[in-house]
């Protein structure tokens, strides 16, 4: 910082990073990150290797980003490339489950489940195993390295990269066979792109679990700057309850001021929630923006007041309006449900359940039809009348999938099919293969003597013969139209 | 508005430093940057520097540099273009085998025919026939069902390489109808009274005044030999039907009257030396399948 007086262009615009040393904790908010970090670890490292039967011709794979042959596998449901709507639908859907979440409580997803926080606190914890706590950490770094501390380095990084090159090497699995890759990556005959990007992730996962961390979210994500807008009086925020802190006095003082009957706050003035903060921030200076809200410093709190027999908490999942009424005499109020946190979940309701029927109610077959533009119609020997479509079926199901089409509309009118053989009834059947689309050529005809005007609505029908689902499209005969 | 230097001093509310930067009593608050945005600055701009040493960059007076790696958008598209000729060959040899009737019948093989057989129509075939087959007065609409050469997969093989009227090709169609009014053949009103039979045949009104004896008698005399005695036409001589709803050249009198004094006598190209065999047979499947195929 530069002393008063300084020419103004003199000042420093860059500053150092400052290396944190968070210390380790204890207490339920840590055991809550522990839980959450195993169970996303564990669902994103071995979820690939999941699989799910879905018949002999499509991939068995549970969760499947099939890149080449534009699908998408997730369970019992297949999204097809015209379908990236569901994707919009869903990040829809996140946006809005974020909003509630910080109505509610704050930066949960900052907290406890962005996988930023999630990579760090594990890779934190591999730095603990190597070098020790917070204070060993600063003694080690602050001391000329010896040999011990080489080696502790050198066994931390190398840990650290083999849990990043494990998370690249996840990743890959979800847009290929999980075990066929698996063998392949071992036996290098994987496709470039597959180690390319086990690379890309290792390098990435490296440099911002390890070396980033909480600068990423200081000066890298854009959610800090978001969610300052979106919180207000009424959300639990992890708050410093400075109406029950000051002023800070050391325990001794405390209990002499008390004795003569003075105020006096609960906060001794240890450091220990600043201490244990993966951002090294001092918690006590108020709402900020680089508080990730991981509620670290609440656990090191609660330590603190039940060593020195004061109620915990002092630190807590508070609100500011709280700490005004109690400030001012009043009781605390809790307003969880409130216009805001209603209306976000009545959008996330309405998000979701239309995702939902959309979801359930979706055909597995699709039909389009393209009118053939030259000719737009066909005068045959006979007089009838010909126009000829393009119509393209689409069979979502993993099995072959025989369609009859039939048109109606105008009286007489047939249809045939070409290069497609017409059943007993003369209706041309088109077998499109399992999870896939077909384009065949339609060809329907009109019988001289019927009426015709340059333009009437007709509908082709295409029912599957086994199933009985049965898919329409609506187009135009056209015809030359009075004169002749 | 008012903007001032003076001294940086400490924020009070926020215990940051300000730049001493003051615009009226406003002042602008330090808040640094970390140093490594800067590196990463630094480390982009060598990168970059890298970049137009390994890539093509920068402009010369008819070029550019070219790049230690030789890296052309150009070239990725010849790669691209040499595997989908590859891609094609193969499928060509499946073609090549096949007889057109074989294509129809295999699904794959017909899909391939139908997009090489448009993309082979479009280029060479839609400037007289027009895009789809559409036709126009004196080219055929390949999309109905009346053939003067035939519509038989084989037939429009045959027509393709061999084309219509083509002079030193000894399997071209041809024929001739004379021009029975140029060549002194027919008088006018003959020429008038069998074009108006003609449009009896199609079972067209005619004008109250055409005498038809006459047009029967002439056409019995001179037409019915390619045409038939009932105009229904001859494939193999290549004379059409005059009684369906479709004509080449017209059925009204002045058009029928034109044809019949001057003959028509259109020409189609052979392609067999200009297009390979299995364009052509794609070409014969396309245009079999665009609806009229028998
Ligand atoms: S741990 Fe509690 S008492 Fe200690 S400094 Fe932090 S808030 Fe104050
Ligand atoms: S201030 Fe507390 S809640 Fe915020 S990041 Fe630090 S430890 Fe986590």
């Amino acid at each position: 910082m530069s002393a008063a007086g300084a020419d103004p262009d003199d000042i420093p615009l860059f500053a150092a990073s400052r290396k944190v040393y968070p210390q380790s904790v204890s207490g339920p908010f840590r055991r809550a990150k522990w839980l959450i970090l195993f169970l996303c670890l564990g669902i994103y490292y071995l979820l690939p290797f999941l699989r799910w039967d879905r018949g002999p011709y499509l991939p068995n794979q549970a969760v499947l980003a099939d890149i080449a042959n534009n699908r998408f596998y997730f369970f019992f449901i297949e999204i097809w490339p015209q379908e990236v709507y569901y994707f919009t639908g869903l990040l829809i859907l996140a946006s809005f489950i974020l909003f509630l979440m910080n109505a509610v409580a704050g930066r949960v997803w900052c907290g406890y489940l962005c996988p930023q926080t999630v990579w760090t606190d594990l890779f934190l914890a591999v730095e603990r195993v190597f070098e020790g706590d917070r204070r060993e950490r600063m003694r080690r770094d602050a001391e000329p390295w010896g040999f011990d501390t080489l080696w502790r380095k050198g066994a931390k990084h190398a840990v650290w990269l083999v849990i990043a090159w494990w998370t690249g090497g996840a990743w890959v699995l979800y847009f290929a066979d999980a075990p066929t890759l698996v063998r392949e990556l071992a036996t290098f005959t994987a496709p470039l792109s597959a180690y390319v990007w086990i690379a890309i992730l290792t390098f990435t996962t490296y440099a911002l679990a390890g070396i980033m961390r909480e600068q990423v979210c200081k000066y890298m994500c854009p959610w800090p700057r978001i969610q300052a807008a979106l919180t207000d009086d009424e959300a639990l925020n992890v708050t410093y309850r400075y109406d029950r802190g000051e002023p800070r006095v050391s325990v001794k003082q405390a209990a002499k001021l008390r004795a003569e009957g003075a105020p006096a706050g609960d906060c001794i003035d240890c450091f220990q929630c600043a201490a244990v903060c993966p951002t090294g921030i001092d918690i006590r200076d108020g709402a900020q923006v680089d508080c990730i809200q991981c509620g670290l410093c609440i656990d090191a709190c609660d330590n603190v007041m039940t060593k020195i027999g004061r109620p915990t908490r002092l630190i807590a999942y508070d609100t500011e309006g709280n700490i005004q009424r109690r400030l001012a005499g009043l009781a605390a109020i809790y307003r969880l449900v409130r216009l805001r946190t209603l209306a976000y979940a009545a959008l996330i309701v309405i998000v979701g359940g239309a995702m939902l029927w959309q979801l359930a109610t979706r055909s597995t077959a699709a039909i389009s039809v393209l009118h053939e533009r030259s000719p737009l119609f066909v005068t045959l020997s006979d007089g009838s009348i010909r126009n000829a479509y393009a119509v393209r079926l689409l069979n979502k199901r993993p099995e072959h999938r025989p369609f009859a089409l039939t048109v109606s509309g105008l009286p007489g009118i047939r249809i045939e099919s070409v290069g497609v053989a017409p059943s007993a009834d003369l209706r041309p059947v088109v077998t499109v293969d399992p999870d896939s689309s077909r384009e065949v050529r339609v060809l329907v005809t009109v019988p001289a003597g019927v009426p015709l005007s340059p333009s009437q609505a007709i509908t082709i029908t295409a029912s599957d013969l086994f199933a009985g689902e049965t898919v329409r499209a609506d187009d135009h005969f056209m015809a030359p139209g009075g004169q002749l | 508005m008012d903007q001032k230097h003076d001294a940086p001093q400490v924020d009070a509310v926020t215990g940051y430093s300000t730049t001493g930067h003051e615009w009226d009593g406003i002042r602008e608050l330090n808040a640094p940057l970390p140093r490594w945005w800067l590196g990463v600055f630094y480390a982009c701009i060598l990168w970059s520097i890298g970049y137009w040493i390994v890539y093509p960059a920068w402009p010369l007076l008819t070029d550019t540099t070219k790049g230690v790696i030789g890296y052309a958008s150009r070239s990725e598209i010849s790669v691209e273009m040499a595997q989908l000729k590859a891609q094609r060959a193969a499928q060509a040899t499946g073609m090549a085998d096949a007889t057109p009737a074989q294509i129809k019948a295999d699904p794959t093989l017909f899909q391939i025919a139908m997009a090489q057989g448009k993309a082979a129509f479009g280029d060479n075939c839609a400037a007289c026939h027009g895009v789809g087959g559409v036709g126009a007065k004196g080219y055929p609409n390949l999309n109905d069902d009346d053939w003067l050469w035939g519509g038989s997969p084989a037939a429009i093989q045959q027509t393709i390489r061999h084309g219509i009227r083509v002079a030193g090709d000894n399997d071209t169609r041809v024929s001739q109808m004379p021009a029975f009014g140029r060549d002194g053949v027919l008088k006018r009103e003959e020429t008038v009274a069998v074009a108006s039979h003609v449009r009896e045949l199609a079972g067209l009104p005619t004008e109250p005044k055409a005498d038809l004896v006459l047009g029967r008698k002439v056409f019995a005399d001179n037409c019915a030999a390619c045409h038939g005695a009932a105009g229904k036409g001859n494939q193999e001589l290549g004379a059409p039907n005059l009684t369906d709803a479709i004509s080449l050249y017209g059925m009204d009198m002045a058009s029928l009257t034109e044809t019949i004094a001057n003959s028509r006598n259109g020409v189609m190209p052979g392609w067999a030396g200009r297009l390979d065999e299995t364009t052509i047979k794609a070409l014969t499947v396309y245009v079999h399948s665009l609806g009229g195929g028998q």
